[in-house]
């Protein structure tokens, strides 16, 4: 049983390749076998976080057009045995994926992966719209910030209607809720929403919650997708939400505000 | 609460208000879902052809399907400024 599932968003630079890279790694850590695939065609960048970019011959839609087989786009992870990449292509033909050549590789790596991860480009045009296409599950990656939550929600509404699930009448997408960069120190102050207002607001229970860190940062720097850094609360967050996509149940962590002495809070500033 | 929330107690803080506005637009967006997608730009232009007449604001045209039985019925309503344009 293979499982197809997309990191989507609506909204641009909220967390959506950090957030494929880390599930990528934390499924192959289990043990599983993975596979995840760049869909922001003309903007490759998941194969910089993973860290594998100097190994990218093939593309995406070198392997669509034929020009090569799957198993040679495919580039294994110097880490996990159990987990390849497929890079996006840097064309800047928009109409480089086609709906049948998604479906095509897309199958075809069913038969070879159990879990295949599609890092969904921003908007909500064809590339994001093919990438959520074929997916059983949804990974919606949203940010406590206006904008963002209300593009989660119009991805939502097309996960909903405008997918290979929706339209057959197969069954719904199993939707998770990701929140990333939160701030408790912020949610505190008054100034960034918090876990529960989002929540309330799109109607489903977080999966997980990702605080911002600079840890991101030095993880993307490195190639190394910030889940494997497990001192980081950031990367830690991010096992907690794999291990809840995988059905274990694990106590929220880094959504409470760390309680400070008392002289620091009279002089300690913010 | 301490006195520390005491001093905190001070106008609506911006959470606040992001969290009223979106609850609004989230409401807004699901009641438009499932409806045909010439719905929006239909209510583009029947908020120009009104506003040749009357200077109604953007929020003032409600365009509605409401489905009864085998019958679907296009609902409009367009509320009016209190003093209109003489
Ligand atoms: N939890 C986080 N804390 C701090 N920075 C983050 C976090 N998540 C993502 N970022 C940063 O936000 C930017 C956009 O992230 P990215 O994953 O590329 O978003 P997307 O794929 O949705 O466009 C990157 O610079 C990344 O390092
Ligand atoms: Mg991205």
């Amino acid at each position: 049983m293979s499982e197809v599932i997309v990191v989507t968003s609506g909204k641009g630079g909220v967390g959506k390749t950090t957030s494929s890279a880390s599930i990528a790694c934390g499924y192959a850590r289990r043990g599983k076998k993975v596979a995840v695939v760049d869909f922001d065609i003309g903007l490759r960048n998941l194969d910089l976080i993973m860290g594998c970019e100097r190994r990218v011959v093939y593309d995406f839609v070198n392997v669509i057009n034929g020009d090569c087989s799957l198993k040679q786009a495919l580039i294994k992870d110097k880490r996990f045995d159990n987990l390849s990449v497929l890079a996006a292509s840097q064309t800047r033909d928009k109409d480089a994926l086609t709906q049948d050549g998604v479906e095509r590789v897309l199958k075809e790596l069913r038969g070879e992966f159990e879990i295949i991860i599609c890092d969904s480009p921003a908007g909500i045009e064809r590339g994001a719209h093919l990438a959520m296409y074929y997916a059983d599950r949804a990974v919606v990656v949203v940010n406590p910030e206006v904008s963002s939550v209300r593009d989660s929600d119009r991805v939502l509404g097309l996960l909903a209607s405008k997918t290979n699930r929706a339209e057959k009448g197969d069954g719904s997408i199993a939707e998770h809720l990701l929140l990333t960069r939160y701030s408790p120190e912020r949610v505190s102050t008054g100034d960034m929403m918090s876990v529960s207002d989002v929540e309330e607001i799109l109607g489903l229970k977080v999966i997980g919650v990702i605080p911002e860190s600079q840890s991101v940062l030095a993880a993307s720097n490195a190639g190394v997708p910030v889940i494997l850094d497990e001192a980081s609360e950031a990367g830690q967050a991010y096992d907690d939400a794999v291990a809840r996509m995988c059905g274990d149940d694990r106590p929220m962590r880094f959504t409470e505000l760390k309680k400070k002495g008392l002289l620091n809070r009279l002089f300690g500033g913010s | 609460m301490g006195i520390f929330d005491f001093f905190k107690s001070r106008p609506q803080k911006s959470a606040q208000t992001a969290k009223e506005r979106l609850l609004i637009i989230v409401a807004q967006q699901r009641g438009e879902r499932g409806t045909p997608d010439y719905i929006p730009r239909l209510k583009v232009e029947l908020l120009e052809v009104i506003r040749k007449y009357v200077n109604v604001d953007p929020g003032a045209v409600q365009v509605n399907l409401q489905k009864e039985g085998e019958q679907e019925m296009l609902e409009l309503s367009v509320v009016l400024p209190d003093r209109p344009d003489e």
